[in-house]
C-alpha cells in the first residue's frame, strides 16, 4: 500500500512544490482564459481533477501492457475518452456553465498537465499512488485558479464568486466593493491574468526563499560550534 | 549588453540635469494647456507627481536602494508629468493616481528601475487606463467651457457629478466618429468648418498646446538633450502617409497639418519617442524607431478604435527597439566596407 511518507510527498508536490500553474507553468491556456472569476476556475479545475485521477488509474493499471513506442497515442486516447465523458456530464448537468467554459472543457485533452502527469508519474507508479497524484496535482491547480480568478474578478468587477448561481441556483455572487466601483478592466483582460500570475509566482518564490533561509539559519545554529571545538 | 555605438564621450550631464531640462521644456505646452482648460491640468500634475514620488519611494525602500539619490533624479517626475498631460484634464483623481502607480511599480521597478525598463512607463500607464476605463479616458472637456478652479477640483475629486455636457470627444475622435456615422455624407472640409471643435489648422485651442510642445521640443534639441533623428523621422513618416492619403482623397482623410497638431503627435515625437531608455540608441535605429512610431500612430488613430494611436505606436516600437539596435550597429571605426 502507500506509506505515510509517500502520501505527504505526493500531496506536497501537487499542492505546492511542483504546483502545475506556479512551478511547472503547464496548462496556462485554460488558466488565462477561464479565470475571469473564481467559479469558472474552480469548476474547470474540478473537471481536470476527475480526468487526471481516472486517467492516472487507467494508465497506471495498464502501464505494463502499453508498448513503450506508442505510449503517447494510447495515453491521449485514454484521456480523450475521459474528457468526452466529463464534457457530456457538464453539458447535461451544468449546461449554463458548460456554455461559459466552452471550448476549454474539450481542450482538457491537450492540457499539458494531464499528459505530463500520465507520462511522468502514472506510467511509472502503481495505481493508488497515481490516483492520489492526479487528485493532488488537480487540487494544486484548483487553489491557484480559484485565487487567480478571485483576484481578477475582485479587481475587474468588485465581485466574488460571480456566476455561482450557474452551479448552485440558490446562491448569489458576493458584491464586495460598492456598486460605484468603476472596475479595473485590466484585471479581466488577458494581460491582467499574466501580470497577476507573475505576481503569484513571485510570491511563491519569495515564500520558498524565506523558508529556505529560515531552515539554513536553524541548521547552522547548532552546527556552528562544532568546527570551533574541532579546531 | 550595451548597444550604444561609439564614440563614448564622457559628458558632464547627470540624470537629474536631463530630467530638469525635459520638465522645463514641457512648460510652454503646459502653459498653453492651462490657458485652454484652466487650472485642472495643474491639479492633475500635482496628483501625478505625488503618486509617482510615493510609488518610487516605496519601491526603492522595498528593493533596498538609496532613497535620496534616486528620488532626486527627477525621472519619476517626468513620467508623472507625461501621464498627467496625456490623460483627460478632468479625469477623476484615482485614475491618474492608479495609472502613475502602475507606471512606476510595474512598468519601471519590476523591470529593474531606471534604465532597465523596456517600455515607456508613461505610455504603459496610458495604455492600461484606456483599456481599463475606456469611457472615462475619452471624456475631454469641451473647449470654451468656463469652469472655476473650485468646480474643476470638485469634478476631479468626485465631489460634483460628472455631467455629460462637460465632456466631449477630442477633435481627432470627433472627426473619426463623424466620418463613420456620416457614412460618406460628410467630408473633411465640411467638418473642419465647425468652429466649435476645429480651429485654424487642427482642434480648436489644442493646436496651441501642440505648438507649445513643439517649442519645448525644439529647445530640447537645441540643448542636445534629444537628438534630431527620432522627432524628424516621427513627424516625417506621419506627414508622408497622411499627405499621401490626403492627396488621394481629401474628402475622407485630413491634411498632414491637422494630424501634426492633433492628439499626441508632437508630445510623442519630442518627449515620448525620444526616451533614451526604451527607444533605440544607434542613429539609424533612431530613424527607424521614429518612422515606425509615426506610421503606426497614424494607422491606429485613423483606422483603429482608439482616440489616438501615439501611445500604442510607441509601445509597439519599444518592443522592436532591441532588434532594431542589433541590426543597425554602425561599422567599427576603420572597418567600413570591410567584412
Amino acid at each position: 500500500m502507500i506509506t505515510r511518507h509517500e502520501l505527504t510527498n505526493i500531496a506536497r508536490n501537487g499542492l505546492w512544490k511542483q504546483n502545475s500553474s506556479l512551478v511547472q507553468l503547464l496548462g496556462l491556456c485554460p488558466l488565462l482564459a477561464v479565470t475571469t472569476n473564481a467559479v469558472n476556475g474552480i469548476m474547470l479545475s474540478l473537471a481536470t481533477i476527475i480526468v487526471m485521477a481516472v486517467a492516472n488509474i487507467a494508465v497506471a493499471s495498464l502501464r505494463n501492457l502499453i508498448p513503450h513506442e506508442i505510449r503517447i497515442p494510447v495515453f491521449i486516447l485514454i484521456v480523450a475518452a475521459l474528457v468526452t465523458v466529463v464534457d457530456l456530464m457538464f453539458n447535461a448537468n451544468l449546461h449554463e456553465l458548460y456554455v461559459v467554459l466552452g471550448i476549454f472543457i474539450p481542450l482538457i485533452v491537450t492540457n499539458c498537465i494531464v499528459l505530463a502527469r500520465v507520462e511522468a508519474f502514472a506510467a511509472k507508479n502503481p495505481p493508488l499512488h497515481s490516483t492520489l497524484d492526479g487528485i493532488f496535482m488537480g487540487l494544486g491547480m484548483l487553489w491557484t485558479l480559484a485565487l487567480l480568478g478571485g483576484m481578477r474578478e475582485l479587481l475587474g468587477a468588485g465581485t466574488l464568486f460571480g456566476g455561482i448561481d450557474m452551479v448552485f441556483p440558490s446562491l448569489q455572487p458576493i458584491q464586495l466593493l460598492p456598486e460605484s466601483y468603476p472596475g479595473f478592466l485590466l484585471g479581466l483582460l488577458p494581460p491582467g491574468a499574466f501580470i497577476l500570475l507573475g505576481c503569484m509566482i513571485a510570491w511563491k518564490n519569495w515564500m520558498d526563499a524565506r523558508a529556505a533561509a529560515r531552515a539554513r539559519d536553524k541548521g547552522n545554529a547548532p552546527a556552528a560550534p562544532a568546527p570551533a571545538t574541532a579546531a | 549588453m550595451i548597444f550604444a555605438p561609439s564614440p563614448f564621450l564622457l559628458k558632464d550631464v547627470s540624470v537629474s540635469q536631463v530630467m530638469t531640462q525635459v520638465c522645463v521644456a514641457l512648460i510652454p505646452g503646459i502653459a498653453a494647456y492651462a490657458w485652454l482648460v484652466g487650472p485642472a491640468i495643474l491639479v492633475q500634475l500635482v496628483i501625478a507627481t505625488f503618486a509617482a514620488l510615493f510609488a518610487e519611494a516605496a519601491m526603492l525602500k522595498l528593493r533596498g536602494k538609496p532613497l535620496a539619490l534616486f528620488l532626486s533624479d527627477g525621472s519619476a517626475i517626468v513620467t508623472a508629468w507625461l501621464i498627467a498631460l496625456t490623460f483627460p484634464p478632468l479625469a477623476p483623481w484615482w485614475m491618474v493616481f492608479t495609472g502613475t502607480i502602475f507606471a512606476i511599480v510595474f512598468a519601471k521597478h519590476l523591470y529593474g528601475g531606471l534604465g532597465q525598463n523596456p517600455f515607456n512607463p508613461a505610455m504603459v500607464a496610458f495604455a492600461v487606463c484606456i483599456v481599463s476605463f475606456p469611457a472615462l479616458m475619452s471624456q475631454w472637456p469641451a473647449v470654451g467651457l468656463e469652469l472655476r478652479l473650485v468646480d474643476q477640483i470638485d469634478i476631479i475629486f468626485g465631489l460634483a457629478p460628472r455631467v455629460d455636457a462637460l465632456t466631449s470627444a477630442t477633435p481627432l475622435d470627433a472627426m473619426k466618429t463623424a466620418l463613420r456615422m456620416g457614412d460618406g455624407n460628410f467630408d473633411i472640409a465640411q467638418l473642419l468648418a465647425n468652429q466649435d471643435i476645429y480651429g485654424n489648422f487642427a482642434g480648436r485651442g489644442w493646436e496651441w498646446v501642440a505648438a507649445g510642445y513643439l517649442i519645448g521640443g525644439l529647445w530640447l534639441w537645441h540643448r542636445r538633450v534629444i537628438s534630431w533623428q527620432v522627432p524628424v523621422a516621427f513627424i516625417g513618416s506621419l506627414t508622408l502617409i497622411s499627405g499621401a492619403l490626403w492627396l488621394y482623397n481629401p474628402a475622407a482623410f485630413a491634411n498632414p497639418i491637422f494630424h501634426l497638431f492633433s492628439g499626441g503627435t508632437l508630445l510623442g515625437a519630442f518627449f515620448i519617442a525620444t526616451d533614451p531608455v526604451s527607444g533605440c540608441t544607434t542613429p539609424r535605429g533612431k530613424l527607424i524607431f521614429g518612422a515606425g512610431a509615426g506610421l503606426l500612430a497614424y494607422i491606429i488613430r485613423v483606422f483603429g478604435g482608439f482616440p489616438d494611436g501615439v501611445a500604442f505606436a510607441v509601445l509597439l516600437m519599444n518592443l522592436s527597439a532591441p532588434v532594431i539596435d542589433l541590426l543597425t550597429q554602425p561599422a567599427i571605426f576603420g572597418m567600413k566596407g570591410k567584412k
